[in-house]
């Protein structure tokens, strides 16, 4: 049974988990993904499920390492200062080859920053965030439906690739509320692990730790061809008014949002523009990309950073075309006047 | 048709809970909604604001740069957001806490003693409910069903004894003249 209901992105993510049949939950208080934790508090224990405060960040996401291990959905969440306290973790079930659910509901920064929105931790997410070569699968929903439904789905992927799967929101999509269609009933369930410390006949080791360097040069190939299906399978990506488009807008989460209004503006004025949006940061929908480049004259990178996501349009298109930048940073969302501006500035390039 | 909602005034106002009945008021009709706070670290006397939006089609942006309908709850709120309503939008506010001479000449303004009428009425501490009365006399399609079933969306389950003071605090906001009477 489903039913429509009125909840905040963070409250969302919090139902959506319950509904994937996660029964681990560990986190620490950090504004503004509290109302997830919170939310879990509440939740679980009628779920027969473990709702867990830890005394950090550094044990929550170990607490994870331990569950995941153990074969159990498990999900940790946090806000950008305390993802960066999670990031030794991060390596760690990379290393192992465990699935995780880790929520980043990004603030300002560096260091403290503010408890505004931001998408200032793109490069953190992309680029794995911890030590050692290894990715973390990105989901960046840019709705409260999407909060639910892709927490759904990341659930399936990290089982599936036995990685961890990241979602990437920020501040306003976790306190923004809107209608959310949510089910009562299980939506999906934890898949079979053989490999888990739990499971099997003999003993099953999860450890990172490879001292012969022949041993950790193939278990670091062998990921990267698991990274490789990854790439090959699993980039998402959603257009609109993207077939004639001239001038590309790439945006994701909430600034995607504002982009389209500003791309409905400068479509009254004439200019034909259309919004390239990724859906998965990691893996980055290239060849979607290099398919706009090809009728695009220009792009524009819409971020709140300094500019971190617009690195990955430039390779994605091999720099065939200008891409600028439109940011606001600090906490601070760009307003559609201020996109359209970078709109018009990127309709002054000249036809290929 | 898209109408943007700006409500503001102090934390413990009960703008949140304001923004989150014009939502469910869209949710009755159909429409899509957002629900944006501004959140700060404050959770009582800082400022409070939050934007609603109801549309027809799906919604772009949360925030609103500009407004159709705002509401002030009190003097710092009339002062930062007169300039953000658009040109023809209608400017609420609650004139027993604020007279403030208006300073445009393109919005229509409608001030009701909101705070007094809820103290003369018995429901204090609803003056925000009163506001929100008078702002649905804007939105088109809003009959006495819609804001009924969008009350007893809006208030918990743990709180339904509030559900009749409510109304009430709605009902007499809606009754105001928009002319205050004059």
């Amino acid at each position: 049974m489903s039913e429509k209901v009125l909840i905040k992105g963070n409250e969302a993510i919090a139902e959506a988990a319950i509904a994937a049949g996660c029964r681990h939950f560990f986190g620490y208080p950090i504004t503004p993904q509290n109302e997830l934790a919170a939310h879990m508090s509440r939740r679980m224990p009628k779920v027969d499920g473990v709702f867990l405060q830890a005394e950090s960040e550094v044990a929550a996401i170990n607490m994870i390492y331990g569950a995941s291990a153990a074969g159990v959905r498990c999900m940790t969440s946090s806000s950008s200062p305390g993802i960066s306290l999670k990031a030794e973790g991060l390596s760690y079930l990379a290393g192992c080859d465990l699935p995780a659910v880790v929520v980043n509901v990004q603030r300002g920064g560096p260091g403290l920053g503010s408890i505004q929105p931001s998408q200032a931790d793109y490069f953190q997410a992309t680029r794995g965030g911890g030590h050692g070569d290894y990715h973390i699968l990105v989901l960046a929903p840019n709705s409260v439906q999407e909060m639910y439904s892709h927490t759904i789905k990341a659930f399936d992927l990290a089982d599936r690739y036995r990685m961890t799967v990241m979602i990437l929101t920020d501040g306003f999509l976790g306190q923004m509320m809107e209608p959310v269609v949510i089910n009562n009933e299980q939506l999906t369930t934890n898949s079979e692990k053989p490999w888990a410390v739990t499971q099997g006949k003999g003993k099953n080791i999860i450890n990172s730790l490879f001292l012969k360097p022949d041993a950790l040069e193939k278990s670091n190939l062998d990921r990267y061809a698991k990274y490789q299906k990854v790439e090959e399978s699993e980039p998402l990506h959603e257009g609109y008014l993207l077939d004639d488009a001239e001038i590309v807008v790439a945006s994701y989460g909430a600034s995607s949002r504002i982009a389209r209004n500003a791309i409905d503006e400068a479509r009254g004025r004439g200019i034909k523009a259309g919004l390239l949006r990724p859906v998965t940061l990691w893996p980055f929908p290239k060849k979607a990309f290099a398919k706009a480049a090809e009728k695009a004259r220009a792009f524009v990178s819409v971020e709140m950073s300094m500019g971190q996501m617009i690195e990955d349009v430039e390779l994605a298109i091999r720099c065939r075309r200008p891409v600028l930048l439109c940011s606001r940073v600090g906490g601070v969302a760009p307003e559609p006047a201020q996109i359209l501006a970078s709109i018009l500035e990127a309709d002054k390039e000249k036809a290929i | 048709m898209e109408t943007r909602v700006l409500i503001a005034g102090f934390g413990g106002q009960g703008i949140l809970f304001f923004g989150k009945y014009i939502a469910y008021i869209g949710m009755e009709k159909e429409q899509q909604v957002s629900w944006l706070p501004s959140y700060g670290p404050e959770m009582r006397g800082g400022t409070a604001q939050c934007s609603v939006i109801l549309s027809d089609t799906a919604i772009g942006s949360p925030v609103i740069p500009e407004a159709d309908i705002l509401v002030a709850m009190n003097l710092p709120s009339f002062l930062a957001f007169e300039s953000r309503v658009k040109p023809g939008g209608t400017m609420f506010y609650d004139s027993y806490l604020i007279t403030q001479a208006h300073r445009r000449g393109d919005l229509t303004y409608r001030g009701l003693p909101a705070t007094k009428m809820a103290e003369e009425n018995g429901l204090k501490g609803l003056t925000n409910m009163v506001m929100a009365g008078a702002a649905l006399s804007v939105l088109p399609g809003v009959d006495e069903e819609v804001i009924t079933a969008a009350m007893k969306k809006t208030i918990p389950e743990r709180k339904k004894e509030m559900f009749e003071s409510n109304m009430r605090a709605v009902m007499l906001g809606l009754a105001y003249p928009a002319d205050g009477g004059q």
